[in-house]
């Protein structure tokens, strides 16, 4: 009776059925643009192009690759995540930290002042009248400072910190190490694990994001790439330009969005089987205690 | 140093007779001596939360008063309720707050039981690595760029993709799927489904490992098939994580997906593509009208967070979970 019965393995083959369509459907956007980046334009027009490159080429590749300013905003975009990354990492680290002290005064406000922001914002008007009048358009700040602390992820750090022995520290007391030194010296080498997750999640975020560029650059040099890539599929989804000329020019930029979204894709793609995992133990830290 | 260092043993010996009184008499004055180094770490982020979160809340204001641009940051006169008036009486508001509900609706209707199917689809799963390659592939999308998944979207549903492909094969008419506005819903629901499917069941593969394998033999025990298990063990298991998503998914029900509408509509789809978020976005950013879109952006909030409070109290007086 514990055993296998003919229904469950009926539902084991569909069960395995189901989830290959559930892969096919997932990947399948991918494999078609990168389909697609590698295809030629005639072939792509005429609607031959479904998960094998026909009319196979690289010069779209190489088309892509010659605009300077496609590199220029890629370069922004490694700029903008790096900076970002680093000031996000630092300030969440010590917030957390801060937080996880059970014992510290005035920790529950502390708390409350962080995690109210998650339920009631501003909204976008003030937000970009804030930023505007603050003097940050045209600068890297517009990007890095209005974004630089992730609740969530101060509440995924505290959970970690709160998780560590109370006794290393206060070992580290004994011996005369202050709070910034025990901090820097017994807490930190201990939470390279969750470090490393706290950077990814900011990476990955401002690697991704765009609309904070689009909002406040107003100069084609400054923008990260995502936005460089937005205007290219704006053009395509603007469909009120029926004139011949438009019909060619959108055309030719089928191919090449496909090139720019692999391009902007790749460095994700490559870590993703790496990276992964942190992400997903990041997520159940926060949630245990979120 | 020396104030932590002689703090401690202090501490240690107070302990105890501290625990049956209140541990609050502790003065401000003491903490700061004792714990300056932590307060000072703090500091740099709660500057942060005051410039780029409190600031912006109170910067509503100008919902209630005339803002010039390149003004004052909180306006120049008191206009009372004339804004909010304005909007309510506003045809155009209230076409596109239909349209939030409906998307955001639809959203809930799909993207809420889904990741749950999956899960206990993925549960059943008995060979591990194959578990495994199917949660690493439905988590692949969460980590892309809008940008870069408006760019799939539009490049999956265009005239010569690989949709309109399908449709000529079955020797149908190609469809300009973007440019439809009775397509526009399909495509942002479909998408979002694809979106966040995988990424949803983390929290439920997690739940799903909690549950007691005794409670299973005793089903068995009783008889119970393998479906009933799932009735019976399975989903009350899994019921709080359920609920406290679903009442997460209410809150932000009216937040649909800004960014994503303002990547794939155009003014052809306009009538069911825009949204109060991408309505405030044009009116107040793109044409200049701050008090206007401020008012609108207030009344946005305030629902949702309406939205998540009642939820939060409903459930539960109902199901006795909540997130507070």
């Amino acid at each position: 009776m514990v055993g296998v019965t003919r229904g469950y393995r009926v539902f084991q083959t569909v069960n395995g059925f189901v989830l290959a369509i559930v892969v096919a459907v997932t990947l399948f956007p991918f494999i078609h643009v990168l389909a697609r980046s590698f295809s030629g334009e005639q072939e792509i027009r005429s609607g031959q192009v479904s998960i094998w490159p026909k009319g196979f080429n690289v010069t779209t590749y190489e088309k892509v690759m010659s605009d300077p300013i496609f590199w220029v905003n890629y370069r922004n975009t490694v700029f903008y995540t790096v900076v970002a990354t680093a000031i996000a990492l630092v300030l969440t680290t010590c917030y957390a930290y801060v937080l996880s002290k059970k014992h510290l005064k005035g920790r529950g406000l502390l708390v409350g002042i962080a995690v109210f922001t998650m339920f009631f914002n501003g909204g976008l008007i003030p937000n970009y009248v804030l930023v505007s009048s603050l003097g940050l358009r045209n600068t890297l700040w517009a990007i890095v400072l209005p974004n630089a602390i992730s609740v969530f992820n101060v509440l995924v750090m505290k959970a970690f910190f709160e998780s560590l022995p109370v006794e290393l520290e206060e070992a580290a007391a004994v011996d005369g190490s202050g709070t910034y030194g025990t901090l820097l010296r017994i807490v930190l080498p201990l939470s390279k694990a969750v470090l490393a997750t706290m950077l990814l999640f900011y990476a990955v975020s401002f690697w991704n994001s765009w609309f904070a560029g689009f909002l406040y650059m107003d100069r084609q040099e400054l923008f990260p790439v995502t936005v460089y890539l937005r205007n290219l599929i704006a053009g395509a989804t603007s469909g009120t330009d029926n004139t011949a000329t438009s019909e060619a020019a959108l055309q030719i930029a089928a191919s090449i969005q496909a090139v720019t979204i692999v391009l902007i894709m790749l460095p994700i793609m490559l870590v993703y089987p790496f990276i992964q995992r942190y992400f997903v133990s990041g997520v159940m830290l926060g949630a245990v205690k979120g | 140093m020396i104030l932590t260092d002689s703090t401690v043993p202090t501490d240690a010996t107070k302990d105890p007779p501290e625990a049956p009184m209140r541990p609050r008499r502790r003065s401000w004055g003491r903490a700061l001596r004792r714990d300056w180094q932590l307060y000072s770490l703090a500091v740099l982020p709660l500057v942060f939360f005051l410039i780029f979160r409190y600031l912006p809340m109170i910067g509503n204001v100008i919902a209630f008063r005339r803002y010039e641009p390149g003004g004052d940051l909180f306006g120049e006169y008191w206009v009372g309720l004339r804004y909010f008036r304005m909007f309510l009486a506003d045809p155009t508001f209230w076409q596109v707050f239909t349209n939030t509900v409906v998307i955001g609706g639809l959203t809930l209707l799909f993207c809420f039981p889904l990741p749950v199917m999956l899960a206990l689809l993925l549960n059943e799963v008995r060979t591990r690595w194959l578990k495994g390659f199917v949660q690493t592939v439905s988590y692949l999308p969460h980590f892309l760029s809008i940008v870069v998944v408006a760019g799939l979207i539009l490049q999956t549903v265009s005239v010569d993709g690989v949709i309109n492909q399908g449709l000529r094969a079955l020797g149908q008419d190609p469809v300009a799927f973007i440019q439809d506005p009775d397509w526009f819903r399909t495509i942002y629901v479909s998408s979002e489904v694809w979106q966040t499917v995988g990424w949803g069941t983390i929290l439920y593969l997690a739940a799903l490992t909690t549950i007691d394998e005794d409670l299973y033999d005793q089903a068995r025990v009783d008889g119970a098939s393998r479906w009933r298990q799932t009735w019976h063990v399975t989903l009350p298991g899994i019921r709080p994580t359920m609920i406290t998503l679903l009442i997460l998914n209410i809150g932000t029900f009216l937040a649909v997906g800004f960014e994503k509408v303002l990547l794939l509509y155009n003014p052809l789809t306009y009538e069911t593509a825009d949204v109060v978020a991408t309505y405030l976005y044009r009116v107040g950013i793109v044409s200049g009208s701050f008090s206007y879109a401020a008012a609108i952006g207030l009344f946005e909030s305030l629902i949702g967070l309406i939205l998540v409070l009642s939820a939060n109290s409903l459930s539960r007086r109902v199901a006795g979970t909540s997130l507070w």
